[in-house]
């Protein structure tokens, strides 16, 4: 717990250090409300609720977190810091650990500084608090599901940008297989039970219920299981590269 | 401290280290010779567990690397031979760093980044980001992470790279110092290191030994060992050619001994002829041999079989 409490927190600072973390704050709120107010007609829709806001956030994390994320392992490879790292008294899984949390708590804080809507909501009228905390709960499973991909991605690679693409495209997919247009395209020559397989792999899909204010734990188990087997996966990838 | 056995790696068909043995005791200083190439890296990777061998045994302190690689790389201060650091940190907050992951808190932690700071003459710089430092600041800042937790067994790729001749003469010396009390391995490729600062050397080609033993030892090997040039007004090839094989310098002549153990008395046999002679002597050296050519005589130049 200690080397992954020590590799979070340098990597938290990290963050900070560089100017990184203020660009993408500045650029993460300003997004987030040009989706909600503008793209998302708030104000048009008449009601105590934050469906304008969270209904965009698989698609502005579908940008944003891969570029949290993207430098997590490719830069650690092209500086070659891997090598100080990983012989270090740490396992690799405690550093794979290490890093996703410093970089979902990040995005955790970054989520937090969107408070203000659900102060605007309040004042406007009687939204349910409960249904806009479950909403939060799913955008921060939401995304750490796509920065989990991340973190596979930036294994594989000691290119930022390659592991921005690949993500992005991961991550894409992961909307898509539950996406409207797409599952109405599929259910014209697959079978019903095949759409809904493919489906089940979508953040869609599994974000809806937070939405509604419903925490199921199909869902829950949905996004943790994506993490846990990313991670898992990075795991192995890292392993990979050292046994040649 | 360190015992290796039989060590290989490969990559692909690329057999990088290929049946590599030695161990190193506390108090040594293990020199470790090669051209490019030629596996140093690959075997202190191997080492310091961030290569997981494809056979063979490394174990460190007694722990087995592959079994225990944690109670290993405790023991372990690793210098990697890029000299990474994180850039965007300062020279204080990476020992900092290191020194948290290697367990040290608190008034323990100030204490052991001081002591390396001053180590390694970082003082200057102790609050500059990493990324602004001169290359051999940068060096010297990864190598004072490896000695931060005053680690009983140091493993050193390429200490000296990159540093100005000061620099260079203060790590070596530092090195000896360390090696007193601890294992130390350090890779070069500057042979006046090997006798600067070990206490044994090992020159590996293409993954395997080619060659171990002391500093003198390995100059002994020299066909130059024992040899002795003489500059003296009047002397001739012919009249030293009683005593060995000559061969004429600029103004020098310098006589081989036919074999080893000649080569301690050659030296008095050449004054005796000069006396005898009449010879007017400016200058005589006994030369003690040359690790470059032993070191060319068992390696291959990289492009053989590269």
């Amino acid at each position: 717990m200690r080397a992954i409490r020590i590799i979070c927190a340098r990597e938290l600072t990290a963050y900070f250090t560089s100017p990184v973390a203020y660009v993408f704050l500045v650029i993460f709120l300003l997004l987030a409300g040009f989706f909600t107010f503008t793209a998302g007609a708030f104000f048009e829709r008449g009601e105590a609720a934050l469906g304008a806001f969270f209904g965009w956030h698989p698609w502005l994390y579908l940008v944003l977190v891969p570029a949290v994320g993207m430098r997590l392992w490719a830069e650690e490879r092209r500086a070659g810091t891997i090598e100080l790292l990983l012989t270090l008294p740490v396992t690799a899984w405690q550093a794979i650990v290490g890093k996703f949390l410093a970089s979902w708590l990040f995005l955790a804080l970054a989520l937090a500084l969107t408070f203000p809507i659900v102060i605007t909501v309040n004042v406007l009228g009687e939204p349910d608090n409960g249904a806009i905390a479950a909403g939060y709960l799913g955008s921060f499973l939401l995304a750490g599901a796509y920065l989990a991909v991340t973190c596979m991605t930036s294994a594989i690679t000691r290119n930022q940008v390659i592991a921005f693409i690949l993500s992005v495209v991961v991550c894409l997919f992961l909307i898509l297989a539950g996406f409207n247009p797409v599952t109405d395209f599929l259910v014209r020559w697959a079978s019903p039970a095949f759409v809904d397989t493919v489906a089940a792999f979508s953040v869609i899909t599994h974000f809806d219920g937070f939405q509604k204010g419903v925490i199921d734990t199909r869902d829950l188990a949905f996004f943790l299981s994506v993490i846990g087997f990313t991670l898992f996966a990075t795991g192995v990838i890292i392993r990979g590269h050292r046994a040649g | 401290m360190i015992r290796i056995e039989n060590l290989v790696k490969t990559f692909g068909a690329k057999r990088a280290v290929d049946g590599v043995s030695f161990n190193v005791e506390r108090g040594e200083v293990l020199g470790f010779l090669g051209p490019n190439g030629s596996g140093k890296s690959t075997t202190m990777r191997m080492i310091t567990g961030f290569y997981p061998p494809t056979s063979g045994r490394v174990s460190v302190g007694g722990h087995d690397v592959s079994v225990d690689p944690l109670a290993a790389k405790r023991l372990i201060g690793y210098l990697p031979e890029s000299a990474a650091s994180y850039p965007d940190m300062t020279v204080a907050s990476f020992l900092g760093f290191v020194a948290a992951m290697r367990g040290l808190d608190g008034a323990a932690r100030a204490k052991a980044v001081d002591r390396a700071i001053e180590l390694c003459f970082l003082s200057s710089v102790v609050h500059q980001s990493i990324d602004t430092l001169s290359k051999g600041y940068k060096h010297r800042t990864c190598l004072a992470q490896a000695l931060i937790h005053d680690p009983e067994v140091l493993v050193l790729d390429e200490p000296t790279d990159g540093l100005d001749p000061n620099q260079k003469h203060e790590v070596r010396n530092l090195i000896r110092e360390l090696g007193k009390t601890k294992a130390v391995v350090f890779s070069t490729h500057i042979l006046e290191e090997v006798d600067a600062a070990c206490t044994r050397a090992i020159i590996i080609d293409r993954g395997r030994i080619v060659l171990q033993g002391t500093p003198e030892e390995l100059q002994a090997r020299s066909t130059l060992a024992g040899a002795v040039t003489l500059q003296a007004d009047g002397a001739s090839a012919e009249k030293l050619a009683v005593l060995g094989r000559v061969e004429s310098l600029e103004g020098a002549f310098r006589i081989y001994p036919a074999n080893a153990s000649q080569g301690a008395t050659l030296a008095a046999a050449v004054i005796e002829l000069v006396n005898r002679e009449g010879w007017k002597v400016r200058g005589m050296y006994s030369e003690r041999g040359e690790l470059d050519e032993v070191f060319r005589s068992v390696t291959q130049p990289d492009t053989v079989g590269a």
